[in-house]
């Protein structure tokens, strides 16, 4: 249908627009990540140079400096692995019993799943906030009962909380999708069969359902690694992640665009990373990005 | 383990992760209504943070700018990418195949790489001299930025659709006299509708969701999202309560009121079946 010449000008105005708000943007990423920044001393001597010969100095010196920041990017993996972990413990049963239900309750589970996930995260990470706080609502109950009060805002534990809190229904509904497709006989029939509980997850729920798995994995993982707003708001200064070096970079006091940009690049080398390793689990699993 | 103890322990780890995931927004909006400053204690009920939240500019400014933002942005999305998705379904697979993977950089890449990329691009832009000494920052890149993030949506939603469209419907139009350009928006449009409105309002909650993007290329302007960060910046803003109170509700009042629709469409649609199915009897 439509397949004529003409008709595909229709995507031009498109084209145009992808290449210089898509990749020409990721283009001078690079760009800024491989070039001397306006500080460092071989921008001065490229300065020199410049005066009698104008040429582009290209260097690695932003993404050796990335270095000296190694805590951060491994405290950021972790915790990121470590929330992404969780969600899909917590999730998996989630996903399980609502596929089990009947249609018409699905809908208003599936439903109840995501109206969460439309309130701005910002509001979601604030109400852990207060939840949080020294003096806050759960410090109070556990001093009704003479415990604590326990320092629970500002800690890794509470950005894990609050990637987990945030990012579970990322979990859930790629898995609820994948578990739909799982018929009911197959799970008896494991069981007729002799697999206990445990079999039966391991054997056949898990395996039926690695496409859901894989895509919530990276549904999690990616948002969680990257973030700086949830750091901020419930890590206090002490849980820096790569977001907040990068942010730094770009907005903040550190202002240096070619060392956010080499660290962005090793950002983009991570998440790539991630979602190569999920997706050899699992040729579709984009699907349910949507 | 018998099958009843099974369904009971669903429905109590159930409740447990609903609950989980609602009690910290109703504490929210249950301290929405607290007289006092403080977190920690209810004193007494009052409406005083949503008086104050009306009487916010800052907060009645941004939800402007936000509002405007997302239906602008999203109108441009939307006909960019309804456009480009019919001419991509006309193009070779190769093609179809590279500028797909393109269009799913922003859907998959992290929206702070996204975010940094567009602002040094306008950085750029500034050093070139576009846009005088400040730059394009503000109006121009939050727009540009928002289109950006949004017309892969739209591709991804309305391409499908194009390809299940019967082809000879469209060249029958041509045979009954009809231009092309008649053909597409009298055969094709009509029948992409429910797609591409949907595209739009997925373009719009994106739109009006969106803080990472828009930071880092607002310049100094305030979507509602970015005003919402710089409440949590100072120590104890209550009227952030107030404010998710009134979302919860707005998003939970759309919610219903989309499915009320829909579930109509749904039962008319079953009695056009019946009748129809009835009238076949009776032939």
């Amino acid at each position: 249908m439509l397949k004529t010449k003409n008709s595909r000008w229709l995507a031009a105005p498109y084209l145009v627009w992808m290449v210089t708000f898509i990749v020409v943007p990721l283009l001078i990423v690079i760009w800024y990540a491989l070039t001397p920044s306006q500080t460092s001393a071989i921008n001065a001597a490229a300065a020199a140079d410049a005066a009698t010969a104008p040429t582009v100095v290209f260097t690695l010196e932003n993404l050796t400096q990335i270095g000296r920041y190694t805590g951060v990017f491994a405290r950021s993996l972790i915790l990121a692995a470590e929330a992404t972990a969780i969600c899909l413990v917590l999730a998996f049963p989630v996903g399980y019993a609502l596929s089990r239900l009947r249609a018409n309750k699905q809908h208003i589970m599936l439903m109840l799943v995501m109206l969460p996930m439309w309130m701005n995260f910002l509001l979601r990470t604030y109400a852990w906030m207060s939840l949080l706080e020294n003096n806050g609502l759960i410090n109070r109950l556990l001093g009704f009962f003479g415990l604590g009060p326990f320092q629970l805002i500002n800690t890794s534990g509470a950005v894990v909380l609050g990637m987990v809190y945030n990012y579970l229904p990322y979990m859930i509904l790629p898995l609820y999708t994948a578990m739909t497709k799982i018929d009911n006989s197959i799970i008896e029939a494991a069981q007729d069969l002799g697999c206990n509980l445990r079999r039966t997850v391991t054997r056949v729920l898990i395996p039926l359902s690695s496409s859901g798995i894989a895509t919530g994995i990276t549904m999690v993982f990616v948002p969680s690694v990257s973030t700086f707003i949830i750091s901020r708001m419930l890590g206090g200064g002490s849980n820096l992640l790569i977001g907040d070096l990068i942010e730094l970079q770009f907005l903040g006091n550190a202002y240096n665009l070619n060392l956010g940009s080499a660290m962005s690049l090793v950002l983009m080398v991570i998440v790539l990373l991630c979602m190569s390793f999920t997706s050899s689990f699992d040729e579709e699993s984009m699907e349910g990005v949507m | 383990m018998s099958k009843r103890t099974g369904t009971l322990m669903q429905r109590t780890y159930l409740v447990l992760i609903f609950g989980f995931m609602y009690l910290p927004i109703a504490v929210m909006i249950a301290y929405s209504f607290n007289e006092n400053r403080s977190r920690a204690v209810f004193t007494n009920f009052s409406l005083k943070w949503y008086e104050s939240l009306l009487h916010n500019d800052a907060i009645l400014s941004a939800l402007a700018l936000s509002i405007v933002l997302a239906v602008v942005s999203s109108v441009i999305a939307t006909v960019l990418g309804t456009l480009a998705a019919v001419g991509i379904n006309s193009m070779g697979r190769k093609s179809q195949l590279l500028i797909n993977n393109i269009s799913y950089v922003p859907v998959v890449n992290p929206e702070i790489i996204t975010g940094v990329s567009l602002m040094l691009l306008f950085v750029m832009a500034r050093s070139l001299g576009i846009g005088g000494e400040g730059g394009l920052f503000g109006w121009a890149t939050l727009l540009v930025a928002h289109i950006t993030f949004n017309v892969p949506y739209v591709i991804f939603n309305v391409s499908p659709k194009l390809r299940q469209l019967d082809p000879s419907i469209y060249n029958a139009a041509l045979d009954l006299g009809c231009t092309p350009s008649q053909a597409f928006f009298k055969v094709i449009v009509p029948q992409l509708t429910p797609a591409i409105l949907s595209a739009f309002l997925i373009c719009l909650t994106y739109s009006i969701d969106d803080f990472i993007i828009s930071y880092f290329n607002a310049g100094t302007m305030q979507t509602l999202p970015i005003a919402i960060y710089s409440m949590t910046r100072r120590r104890v803003s209550p009227e952030i309560n107030a404010l998710s109170a009134i979302m919860f509700v707005v998003i939970l009042s759309i919610i219903l009121i989309s499915n009320w629709v829909d579930s109509r469409a749904y039962r008319r649609d079953q009695q056009a079946v019946r009748k129809a199915l009835s009238a076949e009897g009776r032939r």
